[in-house]
């Protein structure tokens, strides 16, 4: 957050730009982003985003809790994609500690993970054609993450904040209605994302809005730091759910939608084809679900159940000390990274053997990806700032954390 | 996927490309290795830093040419208190390595990776922030985060967790 001093005033005649402040209340800056503008006309000469308005030190607060303390937090960073961030916690925590999941249990939270994809690609394409002027699609997309959010809250009990994923496993055993509802979902979904496809993909307003506009290349993606579709969308292939697979899904087959062009339409036909990818994937862990327990064996580190709690000394022990002391972790560090919907979503958890984590970092995708946005639009129309800020899919909380 | 033991052996990891490959350009600019839970991490002269970064990118055989991530650990009251953590990633090859630099708190600054990869800017921008470190030849060495006039590094360890009051 910066830019205290006021607007130089500039000598007459060095004044063919004027700047024009954008945000941080804009409706299609997604949340709390300021952006400069230095405009020739309509021309963009410079462009600089302004961040740091929803930053609430959660690197700082996470030193001061117990490792399991952590899980809700790691919600609160990107809100679109929580079960992501637990995830991507989770595995990490584990990695620390040297543990085992249990097939049902990686196998759930890949189900929850592509659900969580869906839900922030939903938000996403709703919003981004709102921006550029497609209101129906925002609803249609909205029908469909209510549906989503009603079965994060069957699991975890809550629609946004899940803090589903624990460290060792999971919370809770999925009701059963839950799977029956995944599968109906699944099975409809596909026709959803042909009715948005209706409404955008071959539509003369739209294709003029995004071909062609906020081009990037392959090479500068990858020089700024750029993950995700918005990497995809540049012609680079990586994904990391299948270049470097964590959380079983090299059990897991599905295609990676890769666009050469770089614009705005082909970071759209990306996360379009990756709706349907995901689909896809929820129907793979539906149909091959393995049998048996959602919890590692680990009797220090995972909360007992509650049963065994009420009858079992050894539990109810356990269960005391995990709460009141937490659980030490071996010293030592380590950096996981999972694909989340923005692109590489890092956790560095660095422990010094207690009970609480030394430093948690976060590597934010939007953070690296908001860097492309100069590339972008310099040299482009102010209309095309908004385009360009969409396709990016931002969301504010992951970059101030 | 019990916990072993790290290795810490530079003769062990001379087979991993970027320790074979940094050993043959500069013996002495390799401080440390370690290679613990699957993750291989370098400590490098600070002043070689920039250096190492760019023959990691450059050459075919490590090919490490995506900056994924630019972060600090301050060992406070340790000496020397600050490591500044560099994770690369070879899309390539699909590897990654941990690349560490340990600085004094006296004057805390090493050199900016901006001039290899422009994405390091906001990386660098926000730990000088959070930590006070400074990056050389950084094209905008400003507060990201934080409001310009704040005082203080809020990550550093003697920066209460509640703030200054």
């Amino acid at each position: 957050m910066a830019h205290l001093a006021p607007t130089p005033v500039l000598e007459p005649g060095q004044d063919r730009t004027m700047i024009l402040n954008m945000g941080p209340q804009h409706p299609s800056t997604h949340g709390v982003l300021r952006v400069l503008l230095e405009i020739d006309g309509e021309t963009i000469v410079r462009i600089m985003p302004d961040i740091g308005f929803l930053h609430t030190g959660i690197e700082k607060t996470c030193e001061a809790k117990f490792y399991q303390q952590v899980v809700p937090l790691t919600d609160r960073i990107d809100y679109l994609c929580p079960l992501t961030n637990n995830l991507c916690y989770a595995l990490a925590v584990e990695k620390l500690l040297g543990l085992e999941i249990p097939p049902k249990a990686q196998w759930l939270r890949v189900l929850l993970n592509e659900l969580t994809r869906i839900n922030s690609h939903l938000v996403w394409l709703g919003t981004h054609a709102m921006d550029i002027g497609a209101l129906t699609v925002f609803l249609y997309c909205f029908r469909e993450r209510e549906e989503v959010l009603n079965m994060f809250e069957m699991v975890s009990g809550q629609r946004m904040m899940t803090s589903y994923f624990r460290v060792g496993g999971i919370a809770l055993e999925p009701p059963l209605e839950f799977f029956e509802r995944v599968r109906e979902f699944a099975g409809r979904f596909p026709e959803k994302v042909d009715e948005y496809e209706n409404l955008l993909t071959g539509n003369p307003i739209w294709m003029m809005r995004t071909k062609g506009v906020a081009r990037l290349s392959a090479e500068d993606a990858i020089a700024l730091g750029a993950s995700g579709p918005t990497l995809r969308g540049s012609g680079v292939d990586i994904d990391l759910r299948r270049d470097m697979p964590y959380s079983g899904y090299e059990n897991f087959k599905f295609k990676v939608p890769v666009a050469q062009e770089g614009d705005v339409f082909a970071r759209y036909m990306c996360r379009v084809r990756e709706l349907r990818e995901s689909n896809e994937i929820v129907k793979q862990a539906l149909d091959g679900m393995p049998e048996g327990r959602i919890k590692a064996d680990a009797p220090g580190v995972v909360l007992p159940d509650r049963e065994k709690m009420k009858t079992e000394m050894e539990a109810l022990i356990y269960h005391f000390k995990i709460i009141t002391e937490g659980f030490a972790v071996p010293a030592g560090e380590v950096y996981q990274a999972v694909e989340s919907p923005r692109g590489e979503m890092g956790y560095y958890i660095v422990s010094d053997g207690t009970a609480k984590p030394y430093r948690v970092h976060m590597r934010a995708a939007c953070l690296a990806n908001l860097q492309t946005l100069p590339k972008m639009c310099e040299g482009g129309l102010i209309a095309d700032v908004v385009a360009a800020i969409g396709s990016i899919d931002i969301v504010l909380g992951e970059i101030d954390r | 996927m019990a916990l072993v033991p790290a290795i810490t052996d530079v003769e062990q990891l001379k087979g991993h490309p970027a320790v074979g490959r940094l050993l043959a350009w500069n013996r002495a600019a390799v401080a440390d290795v370690k290679f613990d839970r699957d993750e291989m991490t370098i400590w490098i002269d600070p002043a070689k830093l920039r250096e190492a970064c760019a023959l990691l990118r450059d050459d075919a055989d490590c090919a490490f040419n995506f900056l994924s991530d630019v972060t600090c650990v301050d060992w406070y009251p340790a000496e020397p208190r600050f490591e500044v953590v560099y994770h690369l990633l070879s899309i390539p090859k699909k590897e990654r390595v941990r690349l560490k630099v340990r600085l004094d708190s006296a004057s805390p600054a090493v050199e900016s990776l901006t001039s290899l990869w422009p994405g390091a800017n906001y990386f660098e921008r926000e730990v000088f922030d959070l930590f006070g470190i400074r990056f050389t030849g950084h094209p905008y060495m400003r507060r990201l985060l934080m409001p310009e006039d704040w005082e203080g590094h809020p990550l550093r360890k003697d920066y209460p967790v509640e703030g200054y009051r």
